[in-house]
């Protein structure tokens, strides 16, 4: 028996040219090369993509969901970073 | 992110009415909970339970229908066949990988499936007698578990919830590979037809059985329905997939057996017959007619293939070694 766990990895697929690569799900695979095999098998059975990535779960940095409020605060409180906060005079039209 | 890797398992985590209470409330706006969000131990135990039996169901599922892959009766359903059967991997695989963001191992997984210690659906524990009986697992079987499915696209757990968004989107071709082969039958020959309304005749009270007991047996309707794991009733299903599976019967000149079949005018429902569930119970116990052939069948695969698994991780060490062994020499 295999008392060794097989190494899980993130699977990313770009459906289109001009698409981003996106996350679709996970297998497990010894090595990368079987990892991408893997991929193709479980994620690409009906023409879903012209490209997979695959990487290590473990080398995955993650955020902390249960951080989220102080993590994107900035992002909150800085209303100035979007063009709806600058008045533009009507007349000038669209900008 | 489908990382157990990431999933930090809070040892015995006591209760927390106050989280418990905002858990809720997310579940109640509809917003989807994810694995690293906090969760009631009970709510992720109920998950990892589903999730894990619905994937044993999928790999299991693979069994009664390969036993017709080489005697299928041309190429084009030979294939056909072979990638509904390779489907049925994939989505035990998806299912897996969903239920290893709620922190358990593909290998406990697997375990608790090959000592029998977790379940898979009662329908996988009855024989592929004849070519008929893969039609009708397609239309019927297949077409009950989409009935059950497509709610669960909108379960309140992320990954379980995308799961099943590609899973039905591949389950619809299954359905339909099916009732294509009971249309053909339905029209070929006396002894085809024959052969069509046997298998029909077998499979009609199991398929209705996939649904679980009727509601007022159900230990988990309640819990399940306001986590939004459920949203509609054993009972509600079962009336649903009779309504639209009748019509399909009639159409292709099979009868359903069950002598107190009758439309309701009024309620605009099919009104079945008592389902035996001293027989449901029974198949769910591990007396069904292949619940140990199945087991044994799937233990014999893992155990052929455990040389397989430990040969890759063998050779990924060595060439992890090798690499690094490489980059030493590269270094002086």
């Amino acid at each position: 028996m295999t008392d060794k766990n097989t190494p899980l990895w993130e699977v990313f697929i770009r459906t289109r040219n001009g698409m981003a690569h996106r996350h679709v799900g996970s297998v497990h695979a010894a090595d990368a090369t079987m990892a991408l095999q893997n991929a193709r098998d479980v994620y690409t059975r009906r023409g879903e993509g012209l490209s997979v990535w695959v990487v290590r779960s473990s080398e995955i940095t993650a955020s902390d969901p249960s951080e989220k409020g102080m993590m994107f605060e900035p992002a909150d409180s800085k209303i100035y970073r979007h063009p709806t906060f600058y008045d533009v005079p009507d007349d000038v039209g669209h900008m | 992110m489908y990382t157990q890797a990431l999933n930090t398992r809070e040892a015995a985590a006591p209760e927390d009415p106050e989280r418990e209470a905002r858990f809720q409330a997310r579940i109640d706006a509809e917003e989807k909970i994810e694995p690293n969000d906090w969760m009631p131990e009970a709510y992720r135990r109920t998950l990892i339970r589903q999730i894990a039996q619905h994937a044993h169901s999928e790999i299991v599922g693979m069994l009664p229908e390969g036993n017709w892959i080489t005697r299928a009766p041309s190429l084009k359903r030979k294939a056909a066949l072979l990638a509904k059967v390779q489907d049925e991997g994939g989505h035990g695989l998806y299912l897996y990988a969903a239920a290893e963001t709620l922190g358990v191992s593909r290998e406990e997984l697997v375990a608790l499936l090959l000592s029998g210690k977790q379940k898979y659906s009662s329908i996988f524990n009855y024989p592929t007698l004849t070519w008929a009986d893969i039609g009708v697992i397609g239309w019927l079987v297949d077409g009950a578990a989409i009935m059950n499915q497509i709610p669960l696209c909108r379960c309140s757990y992320g990954p379980y919830a995308r799961a099943m968004i590609r899973i039905c989107k591949e389950e619809s071709f299954h359905q339909r590979q099916g009732y294509e082969i009971m249309v053909t039958l339905a029209r070929g020959t006396p002894e085809q037809k024959a052969m069509a309304q046997d298998a029909l005749n077998r499979w009609w009270w199991p398929a209705l059985m996939m649904f679980g007991p009727p509601d007022g047996d159900s230990q988990h309707t309640d819990t399940a329905m306001r986590w939004r794991i459920k949203r509609f009733t054993n009972d509600e299903l079962r009336q649903k997939f009779v309504d639209a599976t009748v019509p399909q019967a009639h159409h292709i000149g099979l009868t359903i057996p069950d002598d107190k079949l009758t439309f309701n005018d009024t309620t605009g429902h099919w009104e079945f017959g008592a389902i035996d569930w001293a027989e449901f119970k029974n198949v769910i116990a591990g007396n069904g007619p292949c619940n140990k052939q199945r087991l044994k069948q799937r233990n014999a695969s893992h155990d052929a293939g455990a040389w397989v698994r430990e040969a890759a991780l063998a050779y990924a060490e060595k060439r992890r070694r090798r690499e690094a062994a490489g980059r030493l020499v590269a270094a002086e």
